[in-house]
């Protein structure tokens, strides 16, 4: 599915997965924080967005 | 070519006289040149009516999801694997089927013939490797190799992979072909240059859904698209919903497509989805060599864990 999204052109660094067990908090903080990083280098997604529709 | 349609003919004239099956499906001649239809004969004095030449690009496989007859089909290479995927599937039994292979030289693309020739096409003949092609100004001669399908010309399944009869001894595999040489150029792209390639290819969908009614593999009872409670993709003609739509629509296909080219040539508009369905099967081979509908015997990619399985895209 990310292979497929990055082939019609999506950032390598917009999607993220990760498997997390509810008992790896320090895991969860370190893959929140290094998606948020990512993401933000990237700045806001201006693909696969839909612009609200135009009302005349 | 006719030694094919005679010995289908006589194949699906035998089995309807000795009952082996209801009814057999293949191919006849359509009202316009270069688009043959599908048909279904099920008395032996219909079956004058089956052909076959180089335009049953139609994947027959779409016809078996869910029948309960005993059925004659006929297969080419890529019907087969198709038949294979359906069976996978429990669409349809092997036991309902008397599969009639026959290997496959290729198919012409209608719109390479039509982009070539001057003026209005009265008929398509063929022999030798060459296509001729009669327009009420002049005849037009062109080699079949030059005109195949974008999936024939790179096919190399063109023997049917299951069967019960074949009407022709198999024909030599093509070797020195890439599959996946318009996918790896896409993959050399940047990701800003991938986005505005599938933008410009995307651009004139109408949303019709052609593509999905000829695959074999879109068997849904009701298609994620059709779907209003809950609308997951809108259904205008807004970029990001035919964007979502091409890709979910491939991602369907995921481990499953045999690029027999059903979808782009079902296309109104002509887009090359296969670009999409591509890129998935160049995947499933890289990653869990997997090609779809060789083996009845072996689970799909996608259906099965293996301890090895490729899990770099997870932190």
């Amino acid at each position: 599915m990310k292979n497929l999204l990055e082939h019609m052109g999506m950032e390598p660094d917009r999607l993220h997965f990760s498997w997390i067990s509810s008992a790896e908090s320090t895991k969860f903080v370190a893959v929140v924080n290094q998606i948020t990083a990512k993401v933000k280098a990237l700045g806001p997604n201006q693909r696969f967005v839909k612009k609200a529709a135009k009302v005349a | 070519m006719s030694t094919y349609t005679d010995k289908i003919r006589e194949t699906a004239q035998r089995l309807l006289k000795e009952c082996k099956v209801e009814m057999v499906i293949g191919f006849r001649k359509g009202s316009q040149p270069m688009m043959n239809e599908p048909c279904v004969v099920r008395s032996p004095e219909e079956v004058d009516q089956l052909i076959w030449d180089s335009n049953c690009g139609i994947n027959l496989a779409n016809y078996l999801t869910n029948r309960k007859e005993k059925i004659g089909i006929v297969a080419k290479g890529c019907d087969s694997r198709n038949i294979v995927t359906h069976i996978v599937e429990n669409k349809i039994a092997r036991e309902q089927l008397v599969i009639i292979g026959v290997p496959c030289l290729g198919m012409i693309d209608k719109r390479k013939i039509a982009a070539a020739a001057d003026g209005e096409i009265l008929s398509v003949t063929e022999a030798d490797g060459q296509v001729m092609v009669k327009t009420a100004q002049a005849t037009q001669t062109f080699a079949k190799s030059d005109v195949l399908q974008g999936n024939c010309s790179v096919c190399t399944h063109r023997n049917p992979v299951i069967h019960d009869e074949m009407i022709a001894e198999p024909v030599p595999e093509q070797t020195d072909v890439d599959p996946y040489a318009d996918v790896a150029e896409i993959d050399a792209m940047t990701p800003e240059q991938r986005h505005a390639f599938f933008e410009e290819l995307l651009a004139p969908c109408i949303r019709c859904y052609a593509c999905r009614n000829a695959c074999p593999l879109c068997y849904c009872p009701t298609c994620f698209v059709d779907e209003s409670k809950p609308q997951w993709v809108g259904k205008g003609q807004d970029p990001a919903d035919v964007r979502t739509f091409h890709f979910l629509r491939a991602y369907h296909c995921a481990g499953r497509c045999t690029d027999c080219g059903a979808c782009q040539r079902a296309c109104p508009v002509g887009i090359n989805m296969r670009l999409l369905t591509k890129k998935l099967n160049k995947d499933c081979l890289e990653l869990y060599g997997w090609e779809a509908g060789l083996s009845t015997e072996t689970r799909p990619a996608l259906d099965d864990y293996q301890p090895n399985d490729p899990e770099n895209f997870i932190h």
